[in-house]
């Protein structure tokens, strides 16, 4: 059963349109992140989800139950806020009985639900304290027990790290995750980080414009972004993209960087069999940063070794766990993330190891993937 | 530097001296008898200090044709400031909340339209008053005076709260719509309980302001019903035929000392809250 289905979803405010006919279908159980950069929308969306927004058409249904013109309070949903919204003058143990006493919960029946969950977060020791007396990371706590007390069929969560220190902000990321496993809820979760969107969802919807540009689980998005946007947006560093000429030699496609230079590189393509019908015309080559490597490294299960080629080394960033390198792949820029220990020599030619079975085709004009 | 620093204070001292001068005349009178006063001169120290004087002002001095003191018409002015007060607080606190924290067709108009009272001046809102007053039979009562204060209060505590308001967070708001907390209760149990420094100040605002105001209590009230404010016209006329500047000065200061306390054990709060920013 669908546990939340957006139907043809539009928002405006005055002029500006902010959500553009969103569609989306969320199963009961799933994570899922909504992720794009701010003012994609993805707040908006969240907050008409939980009706502290009406949309300017569409359908928003929760359970089976169009929920329109339901108000929050009886949406089933329970949501936790980026500024955590914790009631400053409440202790933790009435911030997070506050809901349950709207809903006149008898006494004993709330008690349990607080123990249940106090126990689960691990916070029954500042039952009795106030949000100004907490740490961030204990204010993040409350904030969900608050929400996870409701037993909702929806949990949505409005960047609720973003507040967080980064060390912070890992550990609660694992902890969330962790919490969706134990208890299986649904959860939709709103965040500009596309490393928390890779590392927490089951599915990632990525929204750009007011628009989904693709909703599907984290490996898909990443293997095979839908548009040029999703393919720059996710990963960091951003996968490199590069105009490129298409052609085909020996019945097979090659794509052709820096087509007609000296330094040309051509990369012969296997099961991309939709690049054809791009027959010498111009794409777009999306190469993802860890394509691209020391010459000796063997990529995975690629059961060829890999092609090597020479190209001229820019600049080094040395992070730690890796050497990140700006190259030139013919003429054009290009990062590669290759081993720690290596450090080409910025204005010199170096040997690069290419992973060509995770190569990227757009369309210039559409921007869509081809392959 | 020393001596700059030195005339700097010096002179600011004689100036809050000289401010003070009449204060101080009233204080040293009121503790002189009137035949003192009357036998040497109004600016003295006092050959033989009295406190009888405040005993009489209270309750035996003749003003107006009634010889009660000033008793009944404090007695007067705490029944019309207490209640005023009170009311036009909650009630601004009330209407700065719906303004600040949520959205209405015509939110904006209308608080432009309360806060449009504080600039109109009281002398343009008399008759239309006389017409209210006179039709909801509340001519020469206290609950009529408590009527237009409570309702002229408005203006100003709906501006203050609507303006210390709107540093609450919306999340919060949205927080409690979700845990299933209407109106009312929102109001209750989450603005009010951040409310104290705001409240302090309207209040000390609204009981000042309400305890010295003149015009209202001598134009709608007479005799038994006036606050003291009222009544302490009768003294002026006094002066003028019988001069008792002993009993008078002690009146005069018996009239101010709510609104002094009142300073002193507020005017800290009240300077803090003003500057009071949003809640965390």
């Amino acid at each position: 059963m669908a546990a939340l289905s957006i139907r043809g979803l539009s928002k405006r405010f005055a002029r500006l349109e902010v959500l553009k006919g969103i569609d989306l279908d969320i199963e009961s159980g799933e994570f899922t992140v909504l992720v794009g950069p701010s003012g994609c929308g993805k707040s908006t969306l969240l907050s008409i989800v939980a009706g502290l927004e009406r949309p300017t058409a569409g359908t928003i249904e929760i359970g089976g139950r169009i929920v329109n013109d339901i108000p929050p309070k009886d949406r089933d949903i329970a949501m936790v806020f980026q500024s955590y919204a914790l009631y400053p003058s409440m202790t933790v143990r009435q911030n997070i009985t506050f809901g349950m006493e709207c809903r006149h919960v008898p006494g004993p029946q709330r008690e349990a639900a607080l123990a249940n969950v106090a126990r689960l977060l691990q916070i029954e020791p500042l039952l009795n304290r106030r949000p100004s007396q907490l740490s961030g990371g204990q204010r993040q706590r409350v904030a969900m027990g608050r929400a996870l007390v409701r037993d909702p069929l929806l949990f949505l969560f409005d960047e609720p790290l973003s507040n967080l220190d980064a060390k912070l902000r890992v550990e609660m990321r694992m902890e969330i995750k962790r919490l969706h496993q134990r208890i299986g809820a649904t959860i939709v979760y709103v965040t500009h980080d596309q490393i928390e969107a890779m590392t927490m969802a089951t599915r990632i919807a990525v929204m750009h414009k007011g628009e989904v540009q693709q909703f599907a689980d984290p490996d898909t998005i990443y293997r095979y972004p839908a548009n040029l946007f999703v393919a720059r947006f996710m990963g960091s560093p951003p996968m490199n993209t590069m105009p490129a000429r298409l052609v085909v030699e020996d019945g097979g496609p090659v794509v052709v960087i820096g087509a007609g230079r000296p330094d040309e590189v051509r990369l012969r393509l296997s099961g991309y069999d939709a690049a054809f019908a791009y027959r010498d015309r111009e794409v777009v080559l999306g190469i993802r940063p860890e394509c691209i490597a020391e010459a000796g490294r063997a990529f995975g299960d690629a059961a060829d070794a890999p092609i090597v080629i020479q190209a001229p080394v820019e600049m080094i960033e040395p992070t730690g766990a890796e050497t990140v390198v700006l190259l030139r792949l013919g003429g054009e820029p290009a990062l590669a993330r290759i081993s720690p220990d290596i450090r080409p020599a910025p204005g010199a030619l170096a040997p690069f190891a290419l992973d060509t079975r995770r190569l990227c085709l757009f369309d210039p004009a559409t921007e869509r993937l081809i392959a | 530097m020393k001596w700059s620093r030195l005339i700097i204070h010096a002179a600011l001292i004689a100036l809050a001296l000289l401010f003070l001068v009449p204060l101080g005349v009233v204080v040293v009178n009121s503790l002189r008898s009137s035949q003192e006063i009357a036998a040497t001169s109004m600016i003295g120290w006092p050959g033989h200090l009295t406190f009888a004087n405040y005993g009489q002002a209270w309750n035996h001095f003749c003003m107006a044709e009634h010889c009660w003191g000033i008793e009944p018409y404090m007695l007067n002015s705490f029944t019309l400031a207490v209640p005023a007060t009170i009311l036009s607080t909650l009630l601004g606190a009330l209407a700065g909340y719906s303004i600040a924290l949520w959205r209405f067709r015509g939110d904006q108009m209308i608080f432009a339209l309360v806060t449009l009272g504080i600039f109109l001046p009281e002398q343009m809102k008399l008759i239309p008053w006389v017409v209210v007053l006179r039709d909801l039979s509340l001519m020469n009562t206290i609950a009529g005076l408590v009527l237009i204060h409570t309702v002229q209060g408005m203006s100003f505590t709906t501006l203050f709260c609507r303006n210390y308001y709107v540093g609450i967070p919306q999340d919060l708001m949205k927080a409690a719509r979700i845990d299933g907390a209407g109106f009312f209760r929102i109001f209750w149990r989450i603005v009010l309980p951040l409310s104290p420094p705001i409240l302090i100040v309207t209040v000390i605002f609204q009981f000042t302001g309400i305890w010295n105001e003149f015009l209202f209590g001598v134009t709608f009230t007479s005799g038994g019903q006036q606050p003291v404010t009222a009544a302490l016209i009768a003294l002026s006329a006094a002066i003028t035929s019988e001069p008792m500047y002993g009993e008078q000065s002690a009146a005069v200061l018996i009239a101010a000392l709510p609104t002094l306390l009142v300073y002193l054990f507020g005017g800290r709060y009240f300077l803090s809250g003003l500057t009071a920013g949003a809640v965390k």
